[in-house]
């Protein structure tokens, strides 16, 4: 019996690799995520009806049943219910059930070497409480973490960072690492309590740990804790000499590290970076003093018209399209203009929208045509030939400083370089800079008109206008 | 440093396993375009609910008098459940609008 579960997990993990392959051809990428289901439920019940531990077949079939049948319901019924734009937070939440999942691991199968510790003196293996506490140590950070960015996300908590946080979290895992350490020598039954105070500091250090990073940054860091997850997913291979726990969990660990350092470069930040969160206050003043010409105002009407009678007209759409989920009006916008002989593109900067790569999401979820999406090598070879190029809520992804500006902080990352167009319309609510607390030399400029407003009220008083025109 | 060298010995396997998967976990992914990364993320978030099996094998050991190791282990699988059917679901929600386009 045991063979056809070696099988299975073999299956298991052959249909994991496969499946993140094909995640990587759009073509494919649907059938990819499949394959990896596929994969994944036939490891699940062959360990349900084929796990032998010492001759003894696994029991409890009540709970394992309702257990997968509570988290199935809740599960699909959140997945299918959630919008697009709250994607990024859905995967953040889904990801701190997973670190949960593996820190409550731990803490069963510490319990378990503690009881016998006490009953009978049994010998301790120090690779077992290798894997067990970081289990539960990376586990428990990643749970903590995850939940903290999903509430950034939601907007239920604000950004908090106080003096000394990075002496605060070093101190706190020099505490984990110290207790760990000492128990993995010398653990007793007197002080195996010494466990839960990990378990405990590593929850605050998780919390700590992402509470003063700010909210556009969080992508980043719910990558990071998606790796995070992996790795302790891994230890729980190790614990139990599995196989396809130990495959996924660590090809999901190096993926996911990957991932997150392509996020960063895209953005042009060090990892370091944005976990330290030293960009924030220093640059924003020195940056804000900067000499600023005057902008002009557009009204709706002239930007209906110059809209209206021009050939070409690029979309930029940003974080503040997707925020105002504006993408089905946008998509009616450039539905209006091509039926007035208008071609009509979208540039795509690769970090737009909330997650490198969400804004293809929502583009998708309106019904806007995959070949209309430019990358933004292809979108900076057409601006020269375009009339009119409308920025929807996106600032620091165009801002020529990051071409022109050495002392700016995003000098040097790859932008969308929309001031080669003929003219440039930016929707934006008001002049308060993007995240990075940057101004924007490209809003002062005299091809540039303003167009204040929320994106979709805008967008929505736009097509009225166009109508008409 | 005997210690080190016979733990090495004793999961040379698994030793072999970790180093083969990090390369294979950065090779695979290395050619993703910027379009794929968001849903990309969301499928290796569900894979890496393999954590679940773990769960299930905790669960299933669980001695029927021991009501911490089944409340906290129940606990787990409903958990590790929901990080793999909300990942999978989730990550097909976002790729089914991709194709819809072709």
């Amino acid at each position: 019996m045991s063979h056809i579960l070696t099988l299975c997990y073999l299956i298991g993990s052959i249909t994991f690799i496969i499946g993140l392959k094909m995640l990587s051809h759009p073509a494919k990428a649907r059938k990819g995520n499949l394959v990896a289901a596929v994969g994944m439920a036939i490891a699940i019940f062959g360990t349900i009806f084929l796990y032998e531990e010492d001759g003894n077949k696994l029991g409890n079939y009540i709970w394992i049943f309702s257990g997968l049948i509570i988290g199935t319901v809740v599960g699909t019924l959140i997945a299918k219910k959630v919008k697009m734009t709250a994607m990024p937070q859905m995967v953040s939440l889904f990801n701190g059930m997973g670190g949960a999942c593996a820190a409550l691991i731990s803490v069963i199968e510490f319990q378990h070497i503690a009881h016998n510790l006490s009953n009978d003196g049994g010998i301790i293996h120090q690779g077992i409480l290798v894997s067990i506490f970081l289990g539960a140590i990376i586990g428990s950070i990643s749970f903590a973490g995850s939940m903290i960015a999903w509430g950034k996300l939601n907007g239920n908590i604000k950004d908090f960072a106080y003096g000394g946080q990075q002496v605060t979290n070093v101190g706190l895992m020099l505490v984990i690492l110290g207790i760990a350490a000492y128990l993995l020598f010398s653990l007793s039954p007197e002080n195996a309590y010494w466990f839960y105070i990990i378990f405990g500091v590593s929850l605050l250090y998780g919390v700590l740990f992402v509470m003063p990073i700010g909210g556009a940054d969080m992508p980043v860091v719910i990558s990071l804790l998606n790796s995070f997850t992996g790795v302790a997913a891994a230890c729980g291979g190790f614990l139990y000499d599995n196989k396809v726990m130990l495959t996924g969990g660590i090809l999901v660990g190096a993926a996911g590290t990957l991932l997150t350092i392509l996020m960063c470069n895209a953005m042009n930040r060090s990892l370091k970076n944005v976990l330290l969160g030293s960009f924030g206050g220093g640059t924003k003043s020195n940056a804000g003093n900067k000499e600023q010409g005057s902008y002009k105002e557009i009204s709706l009407n002239d930007a209906a018209t110059v809209l209206a009678y021009s050939s070409k007209v690029m979309i930029v759409p940003g974080y503040g399209l997707a925020v105002a989920q504006a993408q089905h009006t946008c998509h009616e916008l450039e539905k209006l203009l091509e039926e007035k002989g208008v071609e009509v593109k979208y540039a795509i900067h690769p970090v737009a929208g909330r997650m490198p790569g969400h804004m293809n999401v929502l583009l998708a979820e309106a019904d806007v045509s995959y070949d209309k999406l430019l990358e933004m090598e292809e979108a900076n070879d057409e601006f020269k030939n375009t009339d009119v190029v409308l920025i929807l809520g996106a600032n620091d992804v165009v801002n020529p400083a990051a071409k022109n500006d050495p002392s700016s902080p995003i000098y040097g990352m790859p932008i969308l370089e929309v001031e080669q167009a003929k003219n440039v319309i930016v929707n934006k609510r008001s002049m308060k800079p993007g995240y990075a607390g940057i101004e924007n030399d490209l809003f002062f400029q005299p091809k540039t008109s303003m167009l204040f407003g929320d994106a979709k009220a805008a967008l929505q008083k736009l097509v009225a206008e166009i109508k008409n025109v | 440093m005997q210690n080190i060298l016979n733990l090495i010995t004793e999961h040379e396997q698994i030793i072999y396993i970790v180093i083969l998967m990090i390369f294979l976990g950065i090779e695979v992914i290395g050619k993703v375009p910027s379009v794929l990364h968001t849903p990309l993320m969301s499928g290796a978030n569900a894979i890496h609910g393999v954590v679940i099996i773990g769960a299930i094998i905790v669960m299933g050991k669980a001695e029927s008098d021991n009501y911490m190791a089944l409340i906290l282990g129940f606990l787990a699988v409903i958990l590790g459940t929901l990080n793999v059917v909300g990942g999978f679901v989730v990550t097909d929600r976002m790729l089914e609008m991709f194709k819809k386009k072709k």
